[in-house]
């Protein structure tokens, strides 16, 4: 499966969830706002949506401080 | 032709040079100036100039109090904001910052929403005072916003805010902006406010920690209607503090995101 991440191409060679992919790459689920396919996605629906070939990810990881 | 002076609109003949201009109006006004600069020398003054004279030391009545203030703003762009709000989610080290340059370039309304009270380890960064300590920040903030320019709208909510009251809190703003510390309730706030109001902008923060460079601070579009302020990567945690400078650096880089949204330009 490819998916546009952050603008660039990745190949990945099973399906799963975008809660595994932010697992998978060392992202926090709680600091990460998903953005799939122009859309935001809920956070409570990380781990239910499944990604398919060709989707594209805007993955905006938060950091403390204010 | 028309000169607007103070703000107010007065016709004068073609040759009307701004001393003359100072002789009828004001003559005692010892700071003069026109189209958002100040003027040492008398100039003939052209169509449409915009003319603020002051005297220096004297109290404004309260009408003419705005228009003295903005006098150093880019001619038009005070009558573009003042019918414009601005919701701001956490009144801290950003949040507070934030709220002080958009009173000072002449916001119609803030709504301001924050569950903390003043405490001593906040003023190393915020914008409160000694005085105020005990005080929530939302109602100390809105007093010195109230002493810096009473002509703000602001609107606060002692509060903590959760996913489910983002919708009634800041339902009519132009613009959101995220001030929030903990790294949690940004992503919360964000994904929260981006999916209910998806046509608004929002500009938030991310990385403001310690003294590393200025010039890694940064306003970047990363996704539909989201801005982000900050170097993106350096966390307050045991050993990298929060201090004032590379705070504010943040907090204006995010203000002036938010005026330029208003004004219509992209902010990064």
């Amino acid at each position: 499966m490819q998916l546009i991440i952050n603008g660039k191409a990745r190949d990945f060679p099973t399906t799963f969830s975008v809660a595994e992919l932010l697992n998978q790459l060392g992202l926090t689920c709680g600091r990460v706002v998903v953005e799939l396919n122009r859309n935001i996605l809920a956070a409570d629906h990380h781990s239910t949506t499944p990604l398919k070939n060709g989707d594209s990810l805007e993955l905006i990881q938060f950091v403390g401080g204010g | 032709m028309q000169i607007f002076v103070n703000e107010r609109p007065c016709e004068y003949p073609e040759g009307m040079t701004l001393f003359s201009l100072r002789g009828e109006k004001k003559p005692d006004a010892d700071l003069l100036i026109i189209n958002g600069y100040p003027a040492n020398q008398d100039q003939l003054l052209k169509e449409a100039d915009r003319v603020v004279l002051i005297r220096r030391g004297e109290q404004p009545s309260a009408e003419e109090l705005e228009a003295l203030m903005m006098a150093r703003h880019t001619p038009g762009v005070h009558k573009k904001v003042k019918g414009s709000c601005v919701g701001i989610a956490g009144v801290g080290g950003l949040g507070s910052n934030i709220a002080i340059a958009l009173a000072r370039v002449g916001i119609g309304q803030l709504i301001l929403a924050d569950f903390d009270l003043v405490e001593p380890s906040n003023l190393n960064r915020q914008q409160y005072f000694i005085d105020q300590i005990g005080l929530p920040k939302v109602v100390a903030l809105q007093e010195n916003l109230r002493r810096i320019n009473p002509g703000v709208r602001v609107q606060v909510h002692h509060l903590k805010i959760t996913a489910e009251n983002i919708s009634d809190l800041f339902s009519q703003v132009d613009v959101m902006v995220e001030a929030f510390d903990a790294a949690e309730q940004k992503a919360m706030l964000t994904s929260n406010f981006l999916q209910r109001f998806p046509s608004v902008p929002l500009v938030a923060a991310s990385g403001m920690a310690g003294y590393e460079s200025s010039n890694s601070i940064q306003t970047r579009k990363v996704a539909g209607h989201l801005y982000l302020c900050g170097d993106g990567v350096t966390s307050a945690e045991p050993g990298r503090g929060l201090m004032a400078p590379r705070v504010g650096i943040a907090a204006h880089h995010q203000a002036n995101a938010v005026l330029r949204l208003l004004l219509g330009e992209e902010p990064s």
